[in-house]
């Protein structure tokens, strides 16, 4: 791993609530965590897990109960290290009394650009991101998926190294994920690190080097998408045809799908398996390896994180 | 400093296209109106009542604003959410501040100046002449301005720590309040126990005065304003606003957003 762009050490916020505000719910609690320069690293965890606390801890938004962080080496309260910081908040929202070209070219102030610069970073910008018919329009006109653009558009407009993107592809279409998705690996490409927060498991699976689950505040598993559910590896899958009637035991723990079979057994299991179907006339298609998704490795920490917040209920602590 | 700058500019062109220019139209048809009625009004008060009734329009319609779309410079970029992209900026919180009070004065010197020119045509058309006392009308206009921007800075703090309709109620209180300051201090402190003269005094300082600005009867009378008054209220509008924004910044800078 090459050198972290984003430290995060001990990260904890607590939101005070109830009368008084004596009462303290942790929304993130001690957050380790570090991603490498470079790298797209991807934030996965149910509503309320704390993915989006931890990205406006990172921006400033809210401050931290506890702990610290770090971005290219800086402390997160210098503000001066925003140059080299693009961020989408989710599901986001501006100016609506702007056009999409006024808005970039407003935000495009604020950085150390030229007016010529200014100006040919905004066409550029919004070109990329398939606003450029549009970017005479008022926002108050766009749609959902138009505003994650031209969020996009404003995060990456200054050629940041790092991007913090929070639900990217959230309100967008199948068009629209695969652009977000086409810009992210370009960003990828230019060296620059992307950290992204996502519900959707397997854009993470697609584009990330390393993953984060979180769940209930605190994380429960960082690495490669394939390292993580590698973990829970599990069996093999035949697929096969079968034409005509047989009695064979197995074919009653096949699973039918249009005209083929599909059929699950252990590794140890496996030949002897296909022996048998092939005795009972099928035709074996394929044989392949069973992985857990990493929605399957999601839904087992959030099942567990149910169960256990239940057992705490019930224990009335 | 620029980048506050920048912020200003842009909170101008919202007040714009938010149509808050459009207050123009409502004093435009006011003084056209006024002009008309004046003309049916013995000879020698047409200049008290037009000044009259320019000024307190000038002034209501600046209140108005002040207090309502002064509370929503922050508040509305942190109900929408707008403020998020921005301060991911290189942008400081104090900056931000700075720039959403630099833009409203800006609309409201526009909005005033407007106003300000009209009154003067409207004179010009009931008198058929300007004179060099009518100046004062000018200086009575800058006073409404700084008053105006008094108010903001006080919109801007309570909206810092408070949701909107408290800030209005707050804001409008403390208004209301600063218009009789002059009589707490006036207030009999030899009756009053040692402790209670003391508070009265020190409130009395600290509550802005407002009534400082007004100097509408003189306006309308022709009289002339001291040059002392016009330095003095400048540093007190100066001075005032100065602590009130940077309360406000220094609460702001603190506030965890939604």
């Amino acid at each position: 791993m090459q050198g972290s762009a984003i430290e995060i050490e001990n990260l904890t916020k607590e939101y005070p609530f109830g009368f008084l505000h004596l009462k303290k719910k942790t929304s993130l609690e001690g957050l380790n965590m570090q991603v490498a320069t470079g790298e797209v690293f991807g934030f996965i965890g149910p509503n309320g897990a704390g993915k989006s606390t931890t990205i406006k801890l990172l921006m400033r938004l809210i401050f931290p109960t506890a702990g610290s962080a770090r971005i290219l080496g800086k402390p997160i309260s210098d503000v001066e290290m925003h140059r080299d910081i693009g961020y989408l908040p989710e599901q986001p929202y501006f100016y609506d009394y702007l056009t999409a070209a006024e808005m970039l070219g407003y935000f495009a102030r604020f950085q150390d650009l030229t007016a010529a610069d200014r100006k040919d970073r905004v066409q550029r910008m919004l070109k990329k991101v398939g606003l450029d018919t549009a970017h005479k329009i008022q926002l108050r006109k766009y749609s959902k998926g138009m505003l994650q653009r031209v969020g996009l558009a404003q995060a990456i407009l200054h050629d940041p190294k790092v991007v913090i993107l929070d639900e990217p592809m959230s309100g967008l279409d199948p068009l629209g994920r695969r652009e977000v998705r086409d810009i992210i690996l370009e960003l990828k490409r230019d060296g620059k690190t992307v950290m992204f927060s996502t519900h959707i498991l397997s854009d993470a699976e697609m584009l990330c080097d390393r993953v984060g689950v979180i769940v209930g505040g605190r994380l429960r598993g960082v690495g490669a998408p394939g390292t993580l559910v590698d973990m829970k590896t599990q069996g093999m899958e035949i697929l096969f045809e079968l034409r005509g009637a047989s009695n064979a035991p197995l074919l009653s723990k096949a699973a039918r799908t249009g005209a083929c079979y599909q059929l699950h057994v252990a590794e140890e299991e496996l030949y002897a398996a296909i022996e048998q179907l092939r005795g009972a006339g099928a035709r074996i298609l394929s044989v392949s390896q069973v992985k857990a998704t990493l929605e399957e490795f999601f839904l087992n920490l959030v099942e567990a994180d149910r169960a256990q917040a239940s057992a705490v209920e019930v224990s009335g602590k | 400093m620029r980048r506050a700058g920048v912020v200003a500019l842009n909170t101008f062109r919202e007040a714009v296209r938010d149509r808050v220019l459009y207050s123009l139209v409502f004093f435009a048809l006011l003084m056209m109106a006024a002009a008309v009625a004046v003309g049916q009004i013995s000879i020698g008060i047409e200049q008290t009542v037009i000044v009259s009734l320019g000024l307190s329009a000038i002034s209501v319609i600046g209140v108005l604003i002040s207090v309502f779309i002064g509370v929503a410079l922050v508040s509305k970029e942190m109900d929408k959410r707008t403020l998020y992209a921005l301060l991911a900026k290189p942008v400081r919180r104090w900056e931000f501040l700075l720039g959403k009070f630099g833009g409203l004065v800006l609309t409201l010197a526009v909005n005033t100046a407007a106003m300000a020119l009209g009154l003067l045509l409207v004179m010009l058309y009931v008198k058929h002449s300007l004179e060099r006392s009518d100046a004062v009308v000018l200086v009575a206009v800058y006073f409404i301005l700084l008053k105006l921007a008094l108010i903001v800075a006080l919109a801007l703090l309570f909206s810092c720590f408070t949701t909107p309709l408290l800030a209005i109620l707050f804001t409008v209180g403390l208004y209301i309040v600063g218009l009789y300051v002059q009589e707490l201090r006036d207030l009999p402190v030899e009756v009053m126990s040692p402790a209670m003269a003391a508070f009265t005094k020190w409130l009395s300082h600290l509550l802005p005065n407002f009534e400082n600005f007004n100097v509408m009867a003189m306006a309308a009378h022709g009289r002339a304003v001291p040059g002392a008054l016009i330095l003095q209220n400048t540093l007190y509008a100066v001075v005032y606003c100065t602590i009130v924004l940077t309360a406000a910044a220094v609460v702001f800078s603190r506030r965890n957003l939604k």
